[in-house]
């Protein structure tokens, strides 16, 4: 709640008086040694790794984290900022950072068939146009991984039967083993690779066939489980020109722009492959989102219904809570406090249980709902019972937090409040709308507010009750139920292909409403605390 | 208790964080009327109150009932459950620990952990920056309280895309904490590190800061004070908070969904989603059981911590 926390702490800075001193004890000291050990040895451990892949933002990011810590911790200053180190560093690394990413992507055209760069497609294109000459040399395989065997990554273990040299050979290219463990001509054994079984290979067959490793005038691929060769390809990439030339026919491809993607493609008009790669592609993303028609209408729409939605799940859960809490909140009444722990009840419940429980009850044929009123409606089926079964949901999920809000804003109210009002006349309704009803909106108003924010992006309601649904069969990227959220996620993870730059417009945009909200609450809290 | 007390974390002293605890005022056992009402009275002013109640009562348990009734149903399919149970039996209860394709020991293990670590590194970082705030006066300390009360206004997971590709990334140098591990998964959900500053830093305001200062005259450093002297006394906070954080990140589906895809990683949320959209109406026995697996450790905290919940969400505190 923000009204208050804005004001200056109530006792105002008597502990800044005393000077702070710094720590002596000895189990402080050890966990200060022992904290920046940790940090430091991992960097350390981590830092061949991030040069080899070049993952130069990542190393600037750890190493400047060290410095930081050091800082911070193995002197005797900036004694707040001990305490706020840790948290504003995983604060920054997986909230501040991952949203002006967003921003980034929203400029590009990641998506699927996009997510590599221009110079791994570009190995790619070429180590898939690799042919096996019949006299090709033949290398013996095992295939191993630095990952997990299901998922990758892959790495060749090659030996020559030639020479019974070993070597590794990825993505990247080929580079020496000799620490390996060689049996019968075969790798069985190397420091940091894990060997998979011949079912493994099996399984992973698809991945391994696209696994290259590119090589001086053509690539290794994989033949069979324990067998790889060298081919060659009449491609030729010209670093300097950025082209790629078949030496067999003479044709030059280009990097050329179709659509939001780029591929190489040659003057008259060929694609060499259908391979594309991640591009900046500037504001085309929002300008799509702006100019669309279809794309405009379903952002319009679904902004709409967030709103609905949103406004309410506030309003319904709030209308049941308060009346229950006045209804209840009589001292005559007995067992209020089994009242109380019975109607916790769907707030205590973690809501992803609920919420899955609840998308069974709508079920036109088996469902519980229809089941106990008789009705055999589809309620997902069509757009508005399917809206009216998600607020339904939302008032059983949120009904419980607001009746414990406003009981606790009741018995704050002064009793002699109620007294005057009530020798004044002013009883029964009246004396609820003008006297109680405004004091219990000063402590609540807040929370409605922030209540709000919190279902304008409540993905997890929608997509565990409805997926977003219904569809119509002319657009499966758009559902009845859908928040703008869910839509984003959906652009961005759906079945229909991942298209993370446009996604990534949209959640920016997603992020300029949510701000809109909550300088709204802002305001009105602010305003709130004039009042008062 | 004024409204003002109520508005925000600063609760007086610990006991007052319960606003509405208890049976409201020191309930007279007998209506405070010197006379006994009349049966029709009683209905006119009280009784009628019940039956509003127990609507209410009836309108939240009864989910309640319909998944106990089919988790104990031996058949566990949609058709067969009804809000009563008609036979009880635990084979769902046993399925669910025997089918190595759905492994749910290994899901609630999974989901203990998460929500282990993610709650202890997040109270303990809110807490320390709490006691910053509420103690050090420095420069940016009020910028640095708005920044925090406003990015918390941007749920994460508006930034899912941006978290994915960075765990992708990730991944690839540092395969542990990639994508598909329950350590990188763990990572995201400490973004929301400084969750509970502002609930622990008005509990840290209710405490009067001649505590530290004798502690400071006496020779203790400020390590000292906030080990020794204020986290004893921060405990009723602690444990909403941490409730709070605990039950936040059991309910996390989105992420979790997107980073945790090998049956093996899987949280208790990301399996159970699995079990019901693998087979709606005949695994409804088998997600019931587990649900109440899930759901029971939960709800008994929160009525053993019902009093202090009340005063924490009053106070801004947020439950996912």
């Amino acid at each position: 709640m923000v009204s208050q926390q804005l004001r200056p702490a109530p006792q105002e800075s008597p502990a800044s008086h005393a000077a702070p001193r710094g720590s002596r004890s000895v189990p402080v000291l050890l966990l200060k040694v022992l904290v920046l050990a940790v940090v430091i040895s991992t960097v350390v451990a981590l830092t061949p790794a991030l040069v080899a892949a070049e993952r130069w933002g990542f190393l600037v990011f750890f190493w400047v984290l060290v410095l930081l810590v050091v800082a911070v911790y193995a002197t005797r200053r900036a004694i707040p900022l001990k305490y706020l180190l840790p948290g504003a560093v995983l604060l920054f690394s997986f909230v501040v950072y991952p949203v002006i990413s967003t921003f980034q992507v929203s400029l590009t055209n990641l998506g699927d068939g996009t997510r590599a760069t221009r110079e791994e497609a570009t190995a790619q294109i070429l180590g898939a146009s690799v042919v096996q000459a019949p006299d090709a040399p033949r290398y013996n395989l095992s295939v191993a991984t630095t990952g997990s065997p299901s998922a990758g990554p892959y790495a060749f273990l090659l030996v020559d039967p030639a020479t019974g040299e070993a070597s590794v050979g990825t993505d990247e290219g080929l580079e020496p083993l000799p620490d390996a463990t060689v049996t019968d001509g075969f790798v069985t054994a190397a420091d940091g690779y894990e060997l998979l079984t011949p079912v493994q290979v099996n399984d992973a067959s698809a991945q391994l066939a696209d696994l290259t490793v590119p090589v001086d005038g053509g690539a290794i691929r994989q033949l069979g489980i324990r067998q790889a060769f060298l081919g060659s390809t009449p491609l030729v990439y010209d670093e300097d020109a950025e082209t790629i030339t078949n030496t067999d026919t003479g044709a030059v491809y280009a990097p050329t722009l179709q659509g939001d993607r780029e591929y190489y493609v040659s003057a008259d008009g060929q694609r060499l492959s259908d391979q594309s790669w991640a591009a900046d592609v500037g504001l085309a993303n929002y300008v799509r989102a702006f100019t669309d028609a279809r794309i405009l209408s379903d952002f319009l729409g679904t902004f709409g219904w967030t709103l609905v939605f949103a406004t309410l799940s506030v309003a319904t859960t709030f209308a049941l809570g308060t009346v229950l809490a006045i209804v209840l909140n009589d001292r005559r009444v007995r067992g209020q406090k089994v009242y109380r722990s019975v109607l916790l009840l769907p707030y205590a419940i973690p809501s992803f249980i609920s919420l899955l429980l609840w998308s069974g009850f709508w079920n036109t044929d088996f469902g519980l709902i229809n089941d106990l009123t008789g009705l055999s409606v589809n309620w997902f089926g069509g757009e508005t019972t399917a809206k009216v079964a998600v607020i339904l949901t939302n008032l059983w999920l949120g009904f419980p937090y607001m009746f414990l809000v406003v009981t606790g804003a009741l018995q704050a109210i002064p009793e002699d409040l109620k007294e005057a009002a009530g020798l004044d006349g002013a009883g029964g309704f009246t004396g609820f709308r003008t006297i109680t009803f405004p004091l219990l909106l000063i402590p609540t108003a807040p929370l409605l507010v922030a209540s709000f924010a919190f279902n304008f992006n409540n993905f997890n309601t929608i997509f565990l009750l409805t997926g977003g649904g219904p569809f119509t069969p002319d657009n499966p990227t758009a559902g009845g139920t859908d928040l703008l959220i869910s839509y984003t996620i959906r652009l961005a993870f759906g079945a229909s292909g991942a298209q993370f730059g446009f996604a990534s417009a949209i959640a920016v945009l997603l992020f300029i409403l949510t701000g809109v909200v909550a300088a709204l609450q802002f305001r009105l809290t602010r305003r709130l605390e004039d009042v008062i | 208790m004024t409204s003002q007390e109520l508005r925000a974390g600063t609760p007086t002293a610990p006991g007052h964080l319960a606003a509405p605890g208890g049976d409201g005022p020191p309930a007279p056992s007998a209506p405070p009327t010197a006379y006994r009402m009349s049966r029709g009275r009683w209905w006119r002013e009280v009784g009628w109150r019940h039956v509003v109640g127990l609507a209410a009562v009836a309108f939240a348990v009864f989910p309640v009932l319909y998944i106990v009734s089919a988790a104990f149903n031996p058949l566990g399919s949609v058709v067969s459950t009804d809000l009563v149970p008609r036979q009880l039996s635990l084979v769902n209860f046993q399925a669910l620990f025997t089918d190595p394709s759905r492994p749910f020991g290994r899901w609630m293990l999974n989901t203990l952990v998460v929500c282990t670590s993610v709650t202890l590194i997040q109270v303990t970082c809110s807490a320390f920056a709490a006691y910053a705030f509420s103690r050090f006066r420095f420069r940016g300390r009020r910028g640095g309280l708005l920044a925090l009360l406003l990015i918390q206004m941007f749920p994460q997971i508006l930034a899912t895309i941006a978290l994915f590709l960075l765990f992708t990334d990730l991944g690839e140098v540092i395969p542990a904490i990639g994508l598909n591990t329950l350590a990188g998964y763990v990572l995201v959900m400490c973004g929301n590190a400084f969750a509970q500053v502002w609930l622990i830093k008005g509990f840290f305001d209710s405490i009067p800061a001649s505590l530290d200062e004798a502690a400071t005259v006496d020779g203790a450093g400020h390590a000292t004070i906030f080990f020794r002297i204020l986290l004893p006394l921060l405990v009723p906070i602690l444990a909403v908070t941490s409730l709070l954080a605990f039950v936040g990140v059991i309910s996390e589906f989105l992420i979790a969904s997107i980073f945790l895809r090998e049956a093996g990683v899987r949280t208790v949320a990301v399996g159970l989603w699995s079990v019901i959209e693998n087979d709606r109406s005949n695994n409804l026995g088998l997600f019931a059981a587990g649900a109440l697996l899930t759901a029971i450790p939960v709800v008994l905290l929160f009525q053993y911590l019902q009093r202090f919940i009340v005063g924490g969400i009053t106070a801004g505190g947020v439950k996912g």
